[in-house]
């Protein structure tokens, strides 16, 4: 096999858009699953229209976000802390 | 002889066993290495439940065995896991890898098992000083020196537990090792002790800086053993101190933040480990029958999927000579039993339905709402979720997926494959079938993980979760893998602490120039000055004629008669 991008395998940007929109597809199922499932759950919050979807959605956004901006805070060279022993 | 063995703690057949290993060569050696975990195994369960050995030495009474339900989970899974670990590493031919390795196993158990707090500080001190060899044998500049930071560290904490237990012993006379609770400086020096092993906030980072460093074998036994332990003895010591729950919420949270932009994928999976160990604080923190179930059974499924991702990560760097996200991509071509194993590692640290880590994690959680902590529990649900992204998502997808590196290497070597078969087995049998792990779990359990409600929640939370990181990466918000070094609260004692000490010292330095050039001014004028008085031309040091000294003497009896007579 040649070494270089390649344009039908599993890292290929094609497939990365298919398994996208089939993860959009299989959330959009499970938000429609929250109409017909009555929820079990401890406090109010909970029970709201597909909470823990939104709340994982944007615990990923909220998350990356804030690396970003930790990345610019605490981000060195890779040979930070070697150079005092050159 | 049954005798002998049976007044042996659970354990120290690996540590003897352990110190044989260089004796024993080649084919054999595997063979040994591979029967003690087994015969220790059976060893432990030739002692009954509720078990206790004491001895009288001097004038305490110590309790070198303590065997009960919840030592016993710590027991079982440790075995297990050194097993595994032992077919993983089969093919290391590193006498001090393999010497180091089960004698550090064997100080773990054997600390699980003990029933007082000074054996326990011995095999807490001896699990430091046998796995340190583990990074050491790295054999590099880098590894040489957090492994020297580690040993410093871990050695501390001994040192602060055994402090703790000698003023607790002089407070309460006694050494026992059984619920300690904070509020006097003897258990607040333990609870400190038990803290740092355990990578609490700001004590965390001899984890991230060492495991990475470890051998490729070395990440996976340590992974499984030290923090692990630090669990036990606060489970132990400190259940439903509720200080714990908010220690180990900010346990969960924290780390998420660095692995996102950390590139090596190892310290990815250290940060990943401090996330676990939170969950499982939390679960001690809350203290009933039902979170500390989860903290056993969290700590029980934790072993062996993140000792299954540290060996998928572990075969790529042994096949690739890297586990830099930078550098690797694409590697499900060559690895793909490999990548499959680290999948199935992350769906169930990710606690994916039917993956071990939703029925144990999700204990924990319930037992956070049952107690209503709304925001540990808020808390807890986002570390939940941010998993999925260090370890569910970025671990495998930019090693084995993401983009083609051009890296083409062998599949994993068999033995290593077997373990991770195993291991995945295990992940995904537990995950189907809880009841068996429920079953050895401390207290009684009454919990239904499968229900609609849990099954739906929690795959909305995961897949929406990957759905926004599927968009940001297609928007190219997600932030790239970067050659890097992220400072983290090592820099303190790295960088800060030392240029502090070289700032006293040229300060000292500065000051000491100055008194030593006064000195020496005051010292060159005090010999002028006996030079003035005793030099060759001194007052006192010139020689007198012998009229001059008759004189000079009668003038002194002159002086006395008159005095006599007056």
């Amino acid at each position: 096999m040649t070494t270089g991008t390649n344009k039908r395998g599993l890292d290929s940007p094609r497939t990365g858009r298919i398994v996208f929109w089939w993860l959009g597809g299989i959330c959009a199922l499970l938000a429609l699953a929250d109409l017909f499932v009555h929820k079990h759950v401890h406090f109010g919050f909970e029970g709201w229209f597909t909470f823990y979807g939104v709340f994982g959605f944007l615990s990923c956004f909220v998350l990356v976000m804030a690396a970003r901006g930790l990345r610019k805070l605490v981000m060195r060279d890779e040979d930070y802390y070697d150079r005092d022993y050159r | 002889m049954t005798e002998i063995i049976a007044s042996l703690p659970p354990g120290s057949i690996l540590i003897l066993g352990g110190l044989l290993v260089p004796l024993v060569r080649g084919r054999l050696q595997q063979v040994w290495l591979l029967a003690l975990p087994v015969v220790s195994f059976l060893h432990l369960l030739s002692f009954p439940d509720g078990y206790l050995l004491q001895v009288h030495l001097f004038d305490y009474e110590l309790t070198p065995i303590r065997i009960d339900r919840l030592s016993l989970v710590w027991g079982y899974i440790y075995h297990l896991a050194a097993f595994l670990t032992v077919i993983y590493s089969l093919h290391v031919r590193d006498g001090v890898q393999n010497v180091s390795g089960i004698t550090y196993v064997g100080a773990a158990i054997a600390a699980v098992f003990a029933g007082d707090l000074i054996t326990l500080f011995v095999f807490w001190e001896l699990t430091a000083v046998t796995s340190v060899f583990l990074i050491w044998a790295s054999r590099t500049e880098r590894s040489y020196r957090a492994g020297m930071r580690y040993l410093i560290i871990q050695v501390g904490s001994g040192v602060l537990l055994l402090a703790g237990t000698v003023i607790h012993l002089q407070q309460t006379g006694s050494l026992a090792f059984g619920h300690l609770g904070l509020g006097t400086l003897g258990t607040n020096l333990i609870f400190l002790a038990f803290g740092i092993k355990c990578a609490f906030p700001l004590l965390h980072n001899w984890l991230q800086d060492s495991y990475p460093e470890a051998t490729v074998t070395g990440t996976v036994f340590l992974s499984a053993f030290t923090t692990k332990l630090a669990v036990y003895a606060l489970a132990r010591g400190f259940a439903g101190t509720e200080m714990l729950i908010w220690i180990g919420v900010t346990m969960t949270a924290f780390p998420i933040f660095y692995a996102v932009i950390e590139n090596d994928l190892r310290r990815v999976l250290s940060y990943s480990l401090n996330n676990q160990l939170g969950f499982m604080v939390v679960g001690i923190g809350i203290g009933t029958e039902l979170s500390l179930n989860g903290t056993a059974a969290h700590a029980f499924c934790h072993i062996l999927y993140k000792a299954l991702l540290f060996m998928s990560m572990g075969a790529v760097l042994y096949r690739t000579g890297t586990v830099k996200g930078s550098e690797l991509g694409g590697l499900y071509r060559s690895m793909p039993l490999t990548a499959v194993f680290c999948i199935v590692g992350a769906a169930s640290i990710s606690a994916f339905p039917l993956f071990s880590g939703f029925i144990s994690k999700s204990l924990i959680i319930t037992a956070t709402a049952d107690g209503h902590y709304v925001v540990a529990f808020v808390v807890l649900l986002f570390a939940s979720a941010g998993v999925v992204e260090h370890a569910g998502i970025k671990v495998p997808y930019f090693s084995f997926f993401s983009h083609d590196s051009g890296i083409r290497c062998k599949e994993a070597p068999p033995h290593m494959l077997l373990a991770m078969g195993l291991t995945a087995f295990l992940c995904v049998g537990i995950g189907i079938f809880p009841q068996p792990l429920y079953r050895i779990l401390p207290y009684p359990v009454d919990y239904q993980p499968y229900t609609a409600t849990h099954v739906i929640t929690q795959l909305q939370l995961l897949l929406f979760f990957a759905f926004c990181f599927g968009l940001m990466n297609l928007m190219r918000l997600y932030p790239p893998e970067l050659r890097s070094t992220n400072l983290d609260s090592d820099w303190i004692y790295r960088r800060a602490l030392p240029a502090a000490a070289n700032a006293v010292l040229r300060v000292a330095r500065f000051f000491r120039v100055r008194a030593v050039d006064r000195l020496e001014l005051n010292i060159t004028r005090f010999v002028r000055g006996v030079y003035r008085a005793h030099g060759p031309e001194g007052l006192w040091a010139r020689t007198w004629s012998t009229g001059n000294t008759v004189l000079w003497v009668a003038i002194i009896l002159a002086a006395y008669l008159l005095i006599y007579y007056l």
